[in-house]
């Protein structure tokens, strides 16, 4: 039955491709704008790139389309005998290295306020393992492990029976989720305890390795509250895409009363280990 | 020896230009033919072009629907690394390579390639070479699954398939090197009197600059791999911080390699579209300096921009910074060569036989991997885009209706020279609108996917990206049956068909065409004498 409709989802998306834009809408194409000031700053920079790209488009396929359409040889044309003219290489290397830096400036811009953690309100430190997420809060002392959701975890086994799209948030669904404050500066230092991973939630535009031995930091300042997913974007073995990333950013009373909650709940064993 | 064997043996010696080739299976082992050789390069690629065809159907057939329905997630993994490894190593460089001993000697004008001994032996390692590589799937462990890029310190975790892996690299390396060094020394030598540098037709011109970069990353690959041979069997800790090492370092030293490896891919296809564009147009090609120029930039900054592949590893900002710059400006020469390709169909008189469809579909789609190109050149939004699907569609565009329909155009557009037939023109034709129909409705959709937050290289996925992906499928499958059809044409035009003029083409320029069709086995036995 699900394949089957796998199947008429398939014709249905040829069919929707030739047909009208509204019709593609529940067809997620783009990146998602997100939900942080760089979020936002990469997607104009994204949206920027597109058109501009698009643009080129329609010159370069346009003058081959003209050409295609005109100067075939069942209309009877003599060939020109035209092939060199220094003005116009010189137009045509000159006009898309400007086109570059109107690209370039304000990606070093957006780049240049991506890597720049200063100023962080809190830090949290994130670990990948084999196939899942720690998450630490070196201030607090609070770490715990996060780790698929059991209802992804049964229904990704081969021959489960489970009808996956009945599985909420299938595979990108955990047990714990990293829960940040809103409105707040966190930076997030990655490292991993094996091979390399990648922590990457699209709606902030954060994406960085996870390098055994090295620390690498990232930062984020999220504006709404929500639950926000993303998953391992760097190959770590057999259950790569098994192990999604997920945080709850809430506000920060409520922040302060689930930190207070699982300092409660893990401070003993913490003391111990320190 | 009596006087009777000499004098045999003498006339033998004095026959030997008019010879053809030796008959039976031993021709192909002991051939020092440039001909031969090339179209052993050829079948080669053609038969690991379906292998990798068939890994890149099980990757599509375990993504056709969310949920794992047919491979182990750890069997998938070995699929992409070794659909990858494949379709570089086994499919791409070996048919540019046979195109190269095919042409090359003909279109500068010389009798041979000028290490012919050394050229029979740099392809018949390369089936060893495969054998061992592709042997690993049964080994304990599996296959490869780390990935083509074989970042440690998961590549360490392989089987012990894993230094079969390492040697087999090592082999393909020596081939390619071998291969490399053959087409430098042919074109440096044996041009023929009046070939200058700018005269030379820009497939020798690109395949000219692609072979220093073979030289030049080849052996850097066989350095990287070796290191990780060394940490995993013999206590080095290259790649591991525990013993002051770093694992970065073996993704700078890798993508070193990995970039230039990347042009090594395309550039010959851009000598091969530079080719039929002004056969086809009728008229020659426009600015053929700027393009040796460009080639030599491109080639250029391909040693400069490897760091791009790893935006994300945490660089500090200043490399990043250098290398976004770098990578933007490849975007130019490559820019200026579209645009002289445009330039040189304006005001001509085309006609759209299959090579100039081929060539044609290979400049729009070509293109738009450039544009993608340019998009993930950007840093700070290569952090979203990195690593997934958008990063797949981009090189699959360059690769697939960039390279391999350059491939197949070359093809077409020579196979009437090698045969002395014509090809059918018409189920030519069907293969091109097939493979174009079916390779957009593959590819296309990996855009979307990705910037909707697809990982790559995942064997399972959520269910939002469902659609795309089974539309995706279909077109592989698509894609894949359609390349029967080209089987079957350049079967058909081997066994015969109707005969090839010696110019085959009305607008075709060159030396090679002013051969007979086939050429004979040895050809320019005499100088040509290029005005």
């Amino acid at each position: 039955m699900s394949k089957r409709n796998r199947i008429a989802g398939a014709l249905a998306a040829l069919a929707a491709a030739s047909a009208s834009m509204p019709a593609l809408a529940a067809w997620d194409l783009n990146m998602p704008k997100g939900v942080t000031d760089i979020s936002h700053k990469v997607w104009d920079m994204h949206m920027l790139a597109f058109w501009i790209m698009c643009v080129v488009a329609l010159g370069v396929f346009g003058a081959m389309a003209i050409s295609i359409v005109l100067h075939r040889k069942s209309k009877g044309v003599t060939p020109s005998t035209f092939h060199e003219s220094t003005t116009v290489e010189l137009i045509w290397t000159f006009i898309p290295f400007v086109i570059l830096i109107v690209l370039a400036l304000p990606a070093a811009k957006t780049l240049i306020v991506q890597e720049d953690d200063s100023g962080a309100e809190m830090t949290i430190k994130i670990t990948g393992y084999q196939w899942k997420w720690q998450y630490e809060y070196p201030d607090s002392g609070v770490s715990f492990f996060s780790t698929l959701s059991d209802a992804s975890r049964e229904a990704r086994v081969r021959g489960s029976g489970i009808d996956v799209t009945t599985v909420e948030n299938y595979l990108l669904d955990v047990d714990n989720p990293l829960v940040i404050p809103v409105d707040t500066k966190v930076r997030l230092l990655v490292t991993s305890n094996d091979v390399i991973h990648s922590w990457w939630v699209p709606d902030f535009a954060v994406k960085k390795d996870a390098i055994p031995g090295f620390i690498n930091t990232m930062w984020t300042k999220v504006n709404e509250t929500g639950t926000y997913r993303g998953q391992c974007t760097e190959l770590c073995g057999r259950d790569h895409g098994f192990m999604p990333v997920v945080v709850d950013v809430v506000e920060k009373a409520e922040f302060e009363q689930w930190l207070a909650a699982r300092v409660a709940e893990q401070g003993p064993q913490q003391l111990a280990a320190n | 020896m009596n006087a009777a064997t000499t004098d045999t043996h003498h006339d033998d010696h004095d026959d030997h230009h008019d010879h053809g080739p030796a008959p039976g299976l031993m021709r192909w082992v002991t051939t020092t033919n440039h001909k031969d050789i090339g179209t052993l390069y050829l079948w080669f690629s053609l038969i690991m072009f379906f292998i990798g065809g068939a890994m890149a159907l099980v990757i599509r057939t375990e993504l056709f629907q969310p949920g794992l329905q047919v491979v182990d997630p750890q069997f998938f993994n070995t699929m992409t690394t070794m659909h990858a490894l494949v379709m570089i190593f086994g499919v791409i460089m070996p048919a540019f390579v046979g195109l190269a001993n095919w042409m090359l000697p003909i279109m500068v004008g010389a009798p041979d390639m000028a290490l012919p001994r050394m050229n029979n032996w740099s392809f018949w390692i390369l089936p060893f070479g495969f054998a061992m590589m592709l042997s690993t799937l049964f080994m304990e462990g599996g296959g490869p699954a780390s990935g083509w890029t074989l970042y440690p310190p998961l590549s360490l975790q392989g089987g012990s398939g894993f230094p079969f892996l390492i040697f087999s690299i090592h082999i393909l390396g020596i081939s390619s090197i071998m291969g490399a060094i053959n087409i430098v020394a042919t074109i440096m030598n044996l041009r023929a009197p009046g070939m200058t540098f700018m005269k030379m037709p820009l497939f020798v011109w690109t395949w000219f600059i692609t072979a220093y970069l073979l030289i030049a990353v080849m052996p850097v690959l066989a350095g990287a791999v070796t290191m990780l041979l060394t940490d995993k069997y013999f206590g080095t800790a290259f790649f591991t911080a525990g013993g002051g090492g770093d694992p970065v370092m073996f993704q700078h030293i890798f993508w070193f390699f990995g970039h230039p490896e990347v042009y090594i891919l395309i550039l010959p296809s851009f000598g091969v579209v530079s080719e039929i564009i002004p056969t086809f147009a009728r008229k020659r090609l426009f600015g053929y300096a700027s393009m040796v120029y460009a080639t030599a930039s491109i080639a250029f900054l391909s040693f400069i921009v490897w760091a791009h592949h790893m935006f994300t590893v945490g660089m500090p900002l200043s490399g990043e910074l250098f290398f976004m710059f770098a990578t933007m400006l490849i975007a130019v020469p490559t820019g200026v060569k579209v645009f002289n390709w445009v330039a040189t169909m304006w005001r001509g008189a085309m006609t759209f036989e299959t090579p100039m469809l081929y060539a044609l579909g290979f400049v729009i789609m070509f293109t738009i991997g450039g544009f993608s190109g340019v998009m993930l050149a950007l840093a700070p939004v290569d952090f979203q885009y990195h690593d997934t699907y958008f990063v797949v569609a981009h090189f699959h565009y360059v690769l697939v209706p960039g390279s391999i329909f350059a491939i197949i155009a070359a093809v077409y557009y020579w196979i009437p020279k090698w045969t002395g037939n014509m090809y059918d023109e018409k189920l030519g034709k069907i293969h091109f609108w097939t493979s174009t129909f079916f390779v957009n409705l593959l590819f296309f959709p990996m855009h979307f996917v990705g910037l909707a937050g697809m990982p790559r290289r995942i064997p399972d996925y959520a269910v939002q990206f469902a659609d795309f992906n089974a539309v995706a499928t279909i077109g592989a499958f698509g894609f894949g049956f359609s390349q029967l059809i080209f089987v079957y044409v350049v079967v058909k035009c081997i066994r015969g068909g109707e005969k090839a003029t010696d110019r085959v083409w009305e607008g075709a320029e060159g030396l090679e065409w002013t051969l007979a069709s086939p050429p004979p086995y040895h050809t320019f036995t005499d100088q040509p004498v290029v005005k």
